[in-house]
Parts: C-alpha cells; structure tokens; sequence
C-alpha cells in the first residue's frame, strides 16, 4: 500500500537552518547537512528546504547545501525559496534536488509552473501555497487566501482555485502551508487541507501546525493529505522520525516501515 | 565503467551520485563507443516517453541500447527506462518504445487514485532475480510516476506493486533488468539493488 509521507522541513538562512514563529523572529538551528542525514538514518521518507536568505549576493550558499545534501541522503528532496527562472530551477536540480518547490514566483508569473514542468516534467514541479482564512467573498469563494513573500502579502486569489490552476498549468504537487497554523503547535489546519486535496487530484502535502504525532494522524485521516510537513517537533528533539512513524502505525495510518 | 545513457533529462545525476557513494565508477554518456565499451549499462529517467524517444532516436542510441543488450551485457532501467524497454506507451497519444520486452507502459486510470503514483510503495517478488537478492520483504521504494510497465507475459514479471491495480514494478528477460521505483531515492533497499546490479553477470 502506498505510504503516507512524512516529510521534514529545514529552513536555511545564508546556508544554516532556522526556525521562525508564524514567519517571523527565526534562529539558527544546526548545519543543514548534517540535520538531513541525521533525518534520513531516522527514516524520515523526503526533505524538503527553504532557501529563506534574505540577501540575493548569498543566494548561491543554497547550491553547496544541496550538493552536500544530495552525497549524504538517498531519499527524495526539494527545495523551494527564491527561484524565478527556468536557469534558478536547473542549477538546484542539477545540483541534487529531485523536485523543486515554487510560491511568489508562480504567483507573479504563472507560466513559470507550465515552463518548470515542460522542461523537467511535472512531478518536478511543486507549487508551494501559503493560504490564510478570510471572509468568503465572490473573489474568494472558498474563504481562503493566497499570500505570498512567505505569508506577508495578500494576491486576492482564492486557494482552491489557485490549486486548480496550477495543477492544469502542470504542478505535480502542492505544498500547502497554512499561515493560521504555522509555528503554533496545535496542528494542521484540517479543513483548508480538505479543501485543497478535494479540489486536485495531485498529491497534497500538509503543512503548519505540527506539534505532536496525533496531529499528524489528524491530517491523514480527516484531510485526504498525501503528505504531511514537520519541522520543529524533530528539530527541538521532542520527537524521533521513529517515535512519529510508531503513533501513525498504531492508529493505522500506512507509512513506511524503516527497516 | 558503468555507462548511464545521456538522453538530456532526468535523473542522471542522482543515479552517478549513488554510484558514487557505492564507489563503482560510472560516465554519464551519449558517445556510442563509450556505451559499447562499458561494462553494463544504465537508463534512468524521467520524463515523457515521447520526447525521451525521440531524442533517443535523434543520436540513434535506439540502435545502440539493442545491440548492446543484444550483446548480453547487463542492462537496468530506472523509471521511465522500464516503460521505455516495451513497445509502446500509451504516453504522448502513443510512443513507439525499444520493443525490448513485449508489453507496453499504460496509464493508471483510477478516479478516487491521486496521480501520479508518488511515494513509498511495497513491492512483492513474482520470482526471484540476482539483482534483488538480499533485499528485505518489507522494505518500500520510492515510486513517482503516472504510466505503468504492463509486460505481455507474466514470466517477465520480476516485482508487483498494487496502486489502485496490481502493476508490474520490476520487469526483466535475461541480461536486462528494470525497475519503475527509483534506485536511487529508495534509501539504502534501493542502494543494495544497485549494488547488486553492479556486480550481476546479466544471466538468471
């Protein structure tokens, strides 16, 4: 049976990981290459990284991560954060990644997803979404949001409509973050999650709000998530990829054995 | 010197990268004389099958890949290289392939299945082959793909995996060996198949 995906999540700043609140106030956390193979003899299933470095002069500190990254794990991983061009996407595959992970940039220039994907095939492709609850207006009908430049600034599209698009244009999957839940620890937003894995049929990745196991089970069961994104609970050793993977097997969640 | 056929796209340098981590050397290649002169071969892949093909046809490694195998030096398919191996794919309204092994690569079709097919999936052994000796019942390899091998005779069935239908995930006939999960993104099961294949002889 296919397995539900845990995937964790490191933040890098000018080649180190972070960890924010809601966006915001992050500190470093360890040395990303060494956080991921530390993951990967866990079990962890995927990795995905946000390049967060603020300055483009060192944007290119992503590229060695991704090459220390790609000799040390034997697993699948993306990265997303920064990336405008079919050039930006080609160096971080060619660099090692397997995916590559894509949000403003889609936004702004929507084309960019149905380009990704004709040069490196769709599952290449995933579009990253940041979605906030607001009112339901005709614009946004489903009563979420997009936001873009990591969750600060509303575009007026509604999300499920925007998942559709973008599956269309050739997206082979979608990270969804909710802005609401994010570094809360109360867990991911279930109904948000049902919305967007009802409106595509590509696979969906949970993300924000993971706190503790049964959060994860949550989502599984009540969303249709394909997928779910972790960050702070394996990154403070609150728990083990292990431990996670055990509580989801007990609650007959399907994931993969490590063995 | 294993030789990983250059087509353009995919995965190649993944698959040199854990056969560099396995310490075997390997060239990503499109040179004719240098895929001849290897000791075994690789396709990896991904993509679609019918830019893939034509771009095979374009620097005649269609010819290529058939003498070679025909020469019996061991061959693997990675993922799209185990739709490519049959005849045709259902891909691209319809892809002429290498016609290799009789079959061909279909689309899963299924309403309520999210495609692609992406994750970590079981496999279950149809019959036994050197090249997944050793490898642990219970493990799970990493599957991202949206057409299915569907060999025309169940004895070139090696490996099935279920995914809303049962599906060929290993096909293989005498010297040639190939796999639709990724090798090289399933984690040390998928390193101990390619280790294998690296030391096969290409017979059963």
């Amino acid at each position: 049976m296919l397995s539900k995906r845990i995937i964790i999540c490191l933040d890098v700043r000018e080649g180190k990981t972070t960890k924010g609140i809601k966006f915001k106030g992050n500190v470093d956390i360890g040395d990303p290459v060494a956080m991921a193979a530390q993951y990967y003899e866990q079990g962890v299933d995927e990795l995905v990284f946000y390049d967060i470095t603020a300055s483009s002069d060192k944007r290119d500190i992503i590229i060695d991560v991704v090459e220390g990254v790609a000799k040390e794990i034997f697993i699948p991983f993306s990265v997303g954060g920064g990336l405008r061009s079919l050039d930006d996407m080609h160096r971080v595959l060619a660099a090692g990644a397997e995916k590559i992970s894509i949000n403003t940039a889609a936004v702004q220039d929507p084309d960019l997803i149905y380009k990704g994907a004709k040069a490196f095939g769709n599952q290449c492709i995933v579009l990253g979404m940041d979605a906030k609850k607001v009112e339901k207006t005709p614009a946004i009908p489903s009563g979420y949001e997009v936001y873009i430049h990591g969750g600060r600034t509303p575009v007026g599209m509604d999300a499920a409509q925007w998942a559709k698009r973008a599956e269309g244009l050739g997206a082979g999957e979608i990270c969804l973050n909710s802005i609401d839940a994010d570094g809360t620890n109360a867990g991911y937003e279930i109904t948000l999650t049902s919305l967007i894995s009802g409106a595509v049929s590509i696979p969906v990745i949970a993300s924000g709000g993971a706190g503790e196991p049964r959060h994860l089970s949550d989502v599984f069961k009540k969303s249709g998530a394909d997928a779910a994104l972790i960050a702070s609970m394996v990154h403070y050793q609150r728990y083990t990829v292990p431990q996670i993977k055990e509580y989801l097997s007990q609650e007959g969640v399907p994931v993969r054995r490590f063995i | 010197m294993i030789a990983i056929i250059d087509y353009g796209a995919g995965n190649l340098t993944s698959v040199a990268r854990a056969l560099g981590h396995l310490g075997v050397a390997c060239r990503i290649t499109k040179q004719h004389d240098e895929i001849f002169a290897s000791e075994r071969v690789i396709f990896p892949g991904v993509g679609a099958a019918g830019e893939a093909m034509e771009i095979i046809r374009r620097e005649g490694l269609d010819g290529v890949i058939r003498e070679t195998i025909g020469q019996g030096k061991p061959f693997l398919g990675i993922c799209l290289g185990a739709q490519i191996i049959l005849e045709e794919s259902e891909e691209d309204d319809g892809t002429p392939c290498l016609g290799i092994i009789p079959g061909s690569a279909k689309r899963f079709r299924s309403a309520d299945l999210k495609i692609p097919h992406m994750g970590w999936n079981d496999i279950s052994i149809a019959r036994p082959h050197p090249v997944l000796e050793g490898v642990d019942s219970r493990a799970q390899f990493y599957f991202v793909h949206s057409y299915y091998p569907s060999p025309e005779k169940q004895e070139d069935v090696i490996a099935k995996t279920d995914y809303g239908v049962p599906f060929a995930s290993a096909i293989g006939r005498k010297n040639v060996i190939a796999t639709q999960f990724h090798l090289e993104k399933s984690g040390r099961h998928g390193l101990r198949i390619l280790k294998n294949f690296c030391s096969w002889n290409g017979r059963v």
